[in-house]
């Protein structure tokens, strides 16, 4: 033992004192201040100018608050804004978009959660060649391939059909939901798939039962991912669905692109907040699991 | 309880040949140990029985049974894992039941065996917890249950004690003995420790690069391996091999080092009179004299005996039970394990002569014991 001799007494001790305002907090906290002021601001207009009246809106002040609030252009592009000829607001486009989401979202998971699990599990000759094929998939410019499978979808049938949106959405999910959950399935411990085969579980149930309800990170995860992809997505709606099953952004274009009559911002405010609603609330409720799910299964492998 | 049997067993991935022409028969109620270092094929063996690896040539027999295409569940086999692999979102109570509710048996079956087990193992307070809260102790007994459960005649263990703390896996390899005795099914298990194999094994396979080098019991393996090999990979600290010539003087051998013979003209070599011969020798072989480190005896100063050479005590490692001295005979690494009152300095010189009787000598280009 060493005695305490009046220098030690007097030196540093406990621990370090940490300076508040050093210049690591400052650049830090300063960068995401202007970052989250630069995203914040175009959501603060947009939801004071739905709030407002036309009249109002003419004034020009666009940052400031409403005198008088109204919620007129909500439910007016909810129920009775006009879209080329039909005025019946954005709830027709809304209620396609969840009958295409529901579908797609259920069919696309439920594949390519089996596909990971096949091709981290049950290796077959060949699987890997597979698995690269079906990589190879996510880096095709989807440009390219629009009018083949116009012309696939015709034969089939399915083309401008409800049906034909689903096949669509589920195939283009498939590389990056696949690559998604073999990620993960190859972080679990091949000695776990071993000893569910010693105690007889085949290929089901040592996927139903021991695999699935460990995996809820990962589903999350891609839950989220489908659901904002085809909720947003534009591009594939307006070319395959048809004038019938036109989704809901496409709608929103529709309105928002009228050329006739006045251009009624707050309507067109309300109707884009509208449509964005969904993935935004997803994005509120799920934020950590998707966080969580991402670390655990995206990195690895 | 069944007997194992492996016949003319190949495996390959790909190009890389893993197990070549492998027999091994174990009999009914038999501890066998596969030991070898990491890479020699032991876990890929282990499981080729379980049937979780396809085999491309040969046959395996559990029991009467021939069971080269059957499933694993059909194989009559429980195993245990190193990583535990319990099925981390049931409790223990379910997981040692998986495997009878995936056979079908009835509630209250299942439930007299998992109470049966859990009895055996003294798990029966845990069974509503999950894996998660268990001790790693408490998780690899919970994984014995598992096999033990499912009423099977070959147990297979691969590493099970691995990932315990040392003293954790002492008192399991006690209690894994305990339970071979209580129930007499047939283990194999595999393992890189030497310690666990001499003390679990009725016999132990060595394996090396896929092929078995010695299947014995662990005192043959430990006192007369069959090759330089098994010599150096089993023991610790490990066996003293001393490069040298085989002479012949007045019809008795010789063993003479080669680091020595400029020294001396009139040394001829220690005598190989006591050393039990398995193999013709021949005069001029190069050889090396295998000793292990407790089969040296020290003494301060030249005895008669001329089966002695100079030690330099270099360092002194106390183990507790005895000491192991480190250092060189004729430039040579040595080292000499003995009792823990035997005091000396280090730095100091000292004769160390053989018990020969316990000694094994191999052929240098061969590898093999004669």
């Amino acid at each position: 033992m060493r005695g305490v001799t009046p220098t030690t007494a007097i030196g540093p001790r406990g621990s370090k004192p940490k300076r508040i305002l050093s210049t690591r907090n400052i650049v830090v906290y300063g960068v995401l201040t202007v970052a989250a002021v630069y995203w914040v601001i175009p959501l603060y207009v947009m939801i004071v100018t739905s709030l407002k009246g036309l009249p109002e809106i003419r004034m020009g002040n666009i940052f400031a608050p409403p005198l008088q609030i109204t919620f007129e252009p909500w439910v007016k592009a909810w129920d009775s804004a006009c879209t080329g000829l039909s005025c019946e607001g954005l709830k027709v486009g809304f209620w396609n978009s969840v009958k295409i989401l529901i579908p797609s979202t259920f069919i696309s998971i439920a594949i390519a959660s089996v596909n990971g699990y096949a091709l981290s599990f049950w290796k077959f000759k060949g699987s890997e060649v597979f698995f690269t094929l079906l990589l190879l998939g996510a880096f095709i410019p989807y440009q390219v391939i629009i009018y083949p499978l116009v012309i696939l979808l015709r034969e089939l049938g399915l083309f401008a059909s409800l049906g034909g949106i689903v096949l669509i959405h589920t195939v283009f999910g498939m590389p990056i939901l696949t690559l998604l959950f073999r990620n993960y399935f190859a972080s679990v411990p091949m000695e776990l798939f071993k000893a569910a085969r010693v105690d007889g579980a085949g290929f089901w149930r040592i996927f139903l039962q021991i695999l699935l309800p460990m995996s809820l990170p990962i589903f999350v995860v891609a839950l989220i991912l489908q659901i904002t992809g085809i909720w947003n997505d534009f591009f594939f709606g307006v070319i395959y669905a048809g004038t019938l099953n036109f989704p809901m952004t496409v709608q929103l274009n529709n309105i928002v692109n009228t050329t006739q009559g006045v251009k009624e911002y707050n309507v067109n405010m309300a109707a884009t907040l509208l449509t964005g609603l969904l993935p935004l609330v997803v994005y509120f409720i799920s934020g950590k699991l998707f966080v969580r799910g991402i670390a655990a299964g995206a990195v690895k492998g | 309880m069944s007997s194992v049997d492996i016949v003319d067993l190949h495996l390959s991935f790909g190009a890389t040949k893993v197990l070549e022409n492998l027999h091994l028969n174990v009999a009914e109620g038999e501890f066998l140990v596969l030991l070898g270092p990491s890479g020699c094929g032991k876990s890929t063996l282990l499981n080729c029985i379980a049937g979780l690896l396809d085999i491309n040539d040969g046959q395996i027999f559990i029991g009467e049974h021939n069971v080269t295409w059957a499933e694993p569940k059909d194989r009559g086999i429980g195993m245990v894992f190193q990583s535990y692999a319990l099925y981390p979102q049931m409790n223990v109570e379910k997981n040692l039941s998986f495997g009878l509710r995936v056979a079908g048996f009835s509630k209250a079956i299942i439930r007299q065996k998992v109470a049966e087990v859990a009895h055996i193992l003294q798990i029966e307070d845990l069974l509503k917890r999950k894996p998660a809260a268990l001790s790693g102790g408490q998780r690899q007994r919970v994984a014995i249950g598992r096999a033990l459960v499912r009423d099977v005649g070959v147990f297979l263990f691969d590493e099970p004690l691995s990932n315990l703390d040392a003293k954790l896996r002492t008192d399991l390899r006690i209690e894994l003995k305990r339970l071979h005795r209580k129930l007499g099914n047939t283990m194999i298990y595999v393992t890189h420790d030497q310690m666990e194999a001499l003390t679990l094994a009725d016999r132990i396979a060595v394996m090396k690069n896929g092929v078995i080098q010695q299947l014995d019991t662990p005192n043959g393996i430990y006192h007369r391996p069959k090759n330089r090999f098994v010599a150096d990979f089993v023991g610790s600290p490990s066996m003293n091999l001393i490069q040298g010539t085989l002479f012949k003087q007045d019809e008795e051998w010789l063993f003479r080092m080669h680091s020595e013979a400029t020294q001396d003209e009139q040394w001829v070599g220690i005598s190989l009179t006591h050393y039990p011969f398995t193999a013709a020798p021949a005069v001029g072989q190069k050889v090396e004299l295998g000793i292990r480190p407790e089969h040296v005896i020290l003494t301060e100063k030249a005895s008669n005996s001329v089966s002695s050479y100079l030690f330099l005590v270099d360092l002194v490692e106390p183990m507790g039970p005895d000491v192991v001295c480190w250092g060189s005979v004729a430039g040579e690494p040595f080292k000499v394990r003995v009792s823990a009152d035997f005091v000396f300095k280090p730095d100091t010189t000292l004769m160390a002569s053989f018990d020969l009787t316990r000694a094994s000598i191999f052929d240098i280009e061969t590898g093999g014991r004669i």
